[in-house]
């Protein structure tokens, strides 16, 4: 299952090849740059002017990290009480099913007027879009335990506390943190949907500009710093998850020696 | 949080560890009511090893429960060391089928979870768990996650947790049904050799004749749904039993009486 050297190597010199392979159509074919720019006009754009990228993606990263955290946190928080109370459940559970049917993109202007222009709309926007896989995934990771252990729990006269800290939150983790890899990059699509709707800065904002303006390096550019920008927070999900479940490398690799 | 129930109190000596008086538990389901148990009258004594053995589905596992304090019984009375119980025993180490262990914890830490879980002083806990995993064969995997270790260990972990409390009472459902013959074989001597150490009362639940031979002082035999007392047998082979136990003429002897009453042998 490991990566090896061979592995890298094939990847990186695919994707070479790919860029060698634009360069020369677009210089062979007269593909006015508007169009489709070649990889060396992208790159100089990106050289010339990195302190706007840098900027604008820092911005974004700031909207899709805030939406991204507050998600979970949210999540979380109405997972447990899904979970422990059936009325809130009773509640709760339909309100944001009917939340999630309506489509995100839909509701952008309406979150413009109610938070403005600023980064606040763009943070609502992504925690909106990010937060339903991170309840229902949370609410299954704290429901299916093996019925045995809930017994052992009463055996060992458990308190609720005791059975939820120690056996229904670890038991989430794995649920948790597949969902949080989902919302993250969510987070990313809310973010960048906020920003084309309505305001004056970030890559999104950066794209709609360059579409005008028929700059098309600049819109290049600008997706490139998004692509590294859900990289980056996929990564730190993925991080957080082996730093918090250390085990499941084993778990996985028990899993497949069974299969 | 209610404390752990404290034992050795009220245990009336003539009574055993645990009386169960008319038991019977009836299911509602949706072709109506199932009769699981029925009339269920028994005696276990006190560091006695008892194996159940029946058909699946003959309320083996009900049985344990309700002894458990897990389920309530439809009518009838269990009483464990003189109390009836109402309410699941904290003085009680179960083993089920699965090893059921938590997969983020390593091993020590099962084995740790009900000295935390029932508040018991954990300096002393942690001597107990590590003295336990020596007896197990297992010290040197303590600090390793359960996915890191076979079904027979896992469960051998298993069984070590079970006891780490000290419990007076030790229920095991089918707890080596899930293991493969081999394994099956080494464990049951295993078994007996930790519970030889400090003997609990123990119930173990099987569909195997041969191994509810071998671990037992008593069998109690079930009949099919519902669930009755079929026969109790007394194996009279010596401690401890070793593989070799196996071609003592007496356990042949006991394993096939066995087999006739539940109807598998018409010899």
């Amino acid at each position: 299952m490991g990566i090896s050297k061979t592995d890298i190597s094939t990847t990186c010199l695919s994707i070479l090849g790919t860029l060698a392979v634009w360069e020369i159509l677009t210089r062979l074919s007269q593909i006015p740059g508007f169009i489709l720019p070649a990889p060396s006009a992208i790159f100089v754009e990106a050289v010339t002017r990195y302190p706007l990228y840098l900027y604008n993606s820092w911005i974004t990263f700031y909207e899709m990290v805030a939406g991204f955290l507050l998600a979970a946190l949210i999540g979380v928080f109405l997972a447990v009480v899904i979970v422990y109370s059936r009325i809130l459940r009773n509640i709760i559970y339909p309100q944001i099913v009917v939340l999630q049917i309506v489509p995100k993109v839909a509701i952008a202007p309406l979150l413009l007027i109610w938070a403005g222009y600023g980064i606040t709309s763009k943070v609502l926007l992504a925690l909106l879009i990010a937060f339903f896989p991170i309840v229902v995934n949370m609410v299954t990771g704290l429901v299916e335990i093996e019925e045995e252990l809930l017994d052992l729990c009463r055996i060992l006269q458990s308190g609720r506390w005791q059975e939820f800290f120690k056996v229904r939150l670890p038991n989430a983790l794995p649920y948790l943190f597949s969902s949080l890899k989902v919302a993250s990059t969510l987070a990313v699509i809310g973010a960048v949907i906020g920003e084309f709707v309505g305001g004056a800065e970030g890559l999104g904002h950066l794209i709609i500009i360059a579409n005008t303006e028929l700059r098309t390096s600049m819109a290049f550019v600008s997706l490139f710093c998004l692509s590294i920008l859900g990289f980056l927070l996929y990564g730190l999900v993925v991080l957080a998850e082996r730093m918090f479940m250390p085990w499941e490398k084993w778990q996985s690799a028990a899993q497949a020696a069974a299969a | 949080m209610a404390a752990p129930s404290p034992r050795n109190e009220g245990s009336e000596g003539d009574h055993g560890a645990i009386e169960i008086r008319n038991l019977s538990k009836i299911y509602a389901s949706q072709d109506g009511p199932v009769e699981a148990l029925s009339e269920l009258s028994f005696a276990i004594a006190d560091a006695e090893f008892v194996t159940i053995v029946g058909h699946s589905g003959c309320g083996k596992s009900t049985l344990l429960k309700i002894i458990a304090g897990l389920l309530p019984p439809s009518s009838g009375v269990v009483k464990v060391r003189g109390r009836a119980v109402s309410a699941p025993l904290s003085d009680v180490g179960v083993v089920f089928q699965r090893p059921v262990l938590l997969k983020w914890r390593t091993i020590l830490d099962n084995v740790m979870l009900p000295i935390e879980m029932l508040h018991l002083p954990r300096a002393e806990g942690t001597q107990r768990a590590h003295d336990l995993l020596k007896l197990a064969g297992l010290i040197d995997f303590r600090h390793h996650y359960p996915a890191q270790l076979s079904g027979g260990m896992q469960q051998r972990a298993a069984i070590c947790r079970a006891l780490v409390h000290d419990p007076s009472l030790l229920l095991m459902d089918e707890p080596f049904g899930a293991l493969d013959l081999m394994t099956r074989e080494e464990m049951n001597v295993e078994l007996l050799r930790i519970w030889g150490d400090r003997r609990k009362t123990t119930v173990l639940v099987t569909h195997s004749i041969s191994e509810a031979v071998f671990l037992a002082d008593r069998v109690i035999v079930m009949t099919p749904r519902p669930g009755m007392v079929a026969d109790v047998m007394d194996v009279n082979l010596p401690r401890p039993r070793l593989p070799e136990t196996k071609l003592d003429p007496r356990f042949g002897e006991c394993v096939r009486a066995i087999g006739r009453r539940i109807g598998l042998l018409y010899i």
